[in-house]
């Protein structure tokens, strides 16, 4: 096809003209329109991602003024969320969770990821079961646990216990047992997704690493251990830290199951800042105390990263 | 020209994710061994069974419950229908009086408005980051990746008062579906996972189209729309998921009643009404997701699956 007869094809946009005009316009096409295109976007993140984020930390600095511009206060909203004698317990409990998330959460769904990536044929039905509490809205997982978690001898939980001849439970209703409780809906809520991405990264381990092994008289243990798991190294890491992120910024089940209860056992650090910014209405200290807690997560980020680095390198 | 068939789209790494071909840790000699054979059909038991009663059982229950007399549920938690009696008119309650039919709407609303503005603001951006590559290319993806890193908590509180009053705008999004809509299309990592797929592509379809006269739009409408449909697939089925699943956000946002999706709604519900509505309205709320998932199983995985490797 001739250059003419192209710009046949493009002569409604171009307004026809010779071949120089054509080249010119693409060439200053990406400029203008490039941004055009890309507008929505830069607005979207300007309003409610990169905006926020600055002004997040600016309003930690702040006092508002009613009617007013707000007034510079330094660091006073830090060392008032430091200060706060609630702010050792809901650390505590935080930290709390998150460890006993890793410690339900994450060995199941790799060894059930394992297993099932054994299974030869008709297995799809197994990752769809693991799958399946995945889908459950959160609100009605939480809902419907709670009720099993009813504490008298005829809650549901307590009546499988009470058939193989142990006592009912408090479940929610004790200090020492509300986060475990709690810990064990969020695991069955969410194990699902990480077997799925478990199975996914298994099968890019190569096959002859295997055939190298069984080879070298290694048996299935010592494969899983001296293969599979160095091999998932990198995606296990990566797992654990989304999961740490993701379990120190938990809300929504605490607050819905226990409202921070039975004596602040189970309130968190986001159930805080919650209730520094909506129900007592203090701003600057509700950004102060997420500006901490989000410094805290980017350092495990920043040191995972470090890690990882030195791992490949080695 | 009508009688030329379209080109159907390449389908890009598509089948083979879920279902590995290679060689897996227990191999064919291990096979022969009947120690192997049988721990491993024990096993496949064992699990499978464990993956139904856990998996499948609360789901189950919540069934039978959501048609049981209030008194029998409180009665025993597993003698259903010890009165003999199904009530299935709880069901019409709860869709009725309790208007989950109206709050699944609002739920349904707000998903699809969700991933509307998602795939429009992360399909353009990563069109013009991959494909157009401006010179502040470069910048914009910067700027928009590196909110990856940045965890959520930072921007709650500003994030409402902005949209409690928009900046320079200066209107309230509170208690509209675009206080909702909006912030969910700022999620950069939609953004990273298409630009991956576009830069799949071979450049030199983009460049072909280009000399044929073709402008950035057409190229994006008319090449790359087509072929990142799956892609797209993907991500707006992650979009309406996280939008079914959000709580805190809308609680914020949507003070209305009449606005509230099904997730903010029925905590409410469930302090106002009878145990037998309240399963009832959980079952409601719960079945479209479930019979989503039970239909589009593949993509479902297939985006699980994916939200990792891309995490990896």
């Amino acid at each position: 096809m001739s250059d003419e007869a192209r710009l046949t094809r493009t002569a409604v946009r171009t307004g026809g003209g010779a071949a120089w005009l054509a080249r010119r316009w693409r060439r200053s096409q990406p400029g203008w329109q490039a941004l055009g295109i890309a507008l929505p976007a830069i607005i979207v993140y300007l309003y409610f991602s990169w905006g926020p984020i600055l002004s997040s930390l600016v309003m930690s600095l702040q006092n508002p003024v009613p009617g007013g511009t707000a007034e510079w206060v330094g660091l006073d909203n830090f060392a008032y969320v430091l200060s706060d004698p609630g702010l050792p317990q809901a650390t505590l409990n935080t930290v709390y969770y998150t460890l006993l998330a890793v410690l339900f959460g994450f060995p199941v769904p790799l060894a059930l990821a394992v297993f099932i990536s054994e299974l030869k044929k008709q297995s799809w039905y197994f990752s769809g079961l693991a799958y399946l509490p995945v889908v459950v809205p959160p609100v009605v997982a939480i809902l419907l646990w709670k009720f099993f978690y009813e504490p008298s001898s005829d809650g549901v939980f307590n009546t499988l216990l009470g058939a193989v001849g142990i006592a009912p439970l408090p479940w929610l209703n004790s200090t020492a047992m509300a986060m475990p409780s709690i810990v064990l809906e969020t695991t069955w809520a969410g194990a699902g997704s990480a077997v799925i991405i478990y199975i996914a990264a298994l099968t890019s381990v190569p096959g002859e690493l295997y055939e190298a092994a069984e080879l070298d008289g290694a048996g299935i243990w010592r494969r899983v251990w001296h293969v599979t798991l160095p091999q998932m190294r990198g995606i296990i890491g990566t797992m654990l830290l989304l999961q740490v992120i993701g379990t120190m910024q938990i809300f929504t089940e605490p607050y819905l199951f226990t409202g921070g209860g039975p004596q602040n056992a189970t309130k968190t650090l986001l159930m805080t800042v919650f209730d520094y910014a909506f129900t007592r209405v203090d701003y600057g200290a509700a950004t102060a105390l997420s500006v901490l807690l989000a410094a805290v997560l980017a350092l495990f980020s920043v040191a995972y990263l470090l890690l990882t680095r030195r791992w490949s390198r080695s | 020209m009508s009688t030329v068939a379209r080109p159907r789209p390449v389908r890009l790494r598509r089948d083979r994710e879920l279902e590995p071909e290679s060689r897996t840790n227990i191999g064919a000699a291990d096979f022969h061994r009947p120690s192997v054979r049988v721990t491993m059909a024990a096993l496949r038991v064992v699990v499978l069974v464990l993956l139904v009663v856990t998996g499948l059982g609360p789901l189950v229950w919540l069934a039978l419950a959501a048609v049981s007399p209030t008194q029998d549920l409180i009665q025993g938690p597993f003698s259903f229908f010890a009165s003999g009696q199904v009530q299935w008119q709880n069901l019409a309650i709860a869709w009725e009086r309790g208007r989950i039919g109206h709050y699944l709407l609002n739920t349904a609303a707000l998903a699809a408005g969700s991933m509307v503005s998602t795939l429009f603001v992360s399909t353009t951006a990563a069109f013009v980051i991959t494909v157009l590559k401006p010179r502040w290319g470069g910048l914009l993806s910067g700027a928009i990746l590196a909110t990856l890193f940045i965890p959520g908590i930072v921007s709650l509180v500003p994030l409402y008062l902005t949209v409690r009053d928009l900046p320079i705008v200066g209107i309230s999004l509170v208690n509209t579906f675009w206080a909702v809509w909006l912030p969910a299309a700022a999620t950069a990592f939609n953004v990273l996972i298409i630009a991956r797929f576009l830069e799949s592509i071979p450049a030199e379809l983009y460049e072909a189209a280009r000399i044929d006269g073709a402008g950035p739009l057409r190229i994006l409408w008319s090449i790359v729309l087509p072929l990142a449909r799956p892609i797209l697939g993907v991500v707006g089925l992650l979009t309406i998921v996280a939008s079914w699943k959000d709580y805190l956000w809308p609680l914020l946002v949507l003070p209305n009643p009449d606005n509230q999706p099904v997730s903010v709604a029925l905590p409410r519900l469930a302090d106002q009404t009878e145990l037998s509505v309240q399963m009832a309205a959980l079952f409601l709320a719960l079945l479209v997701p479930v019979v989503l998932f039970l239909v589009f199983q593949r993509q479902f995985l297939r985006g699980a699956s994916m939200s990792g490797s891309v995490k990896g």
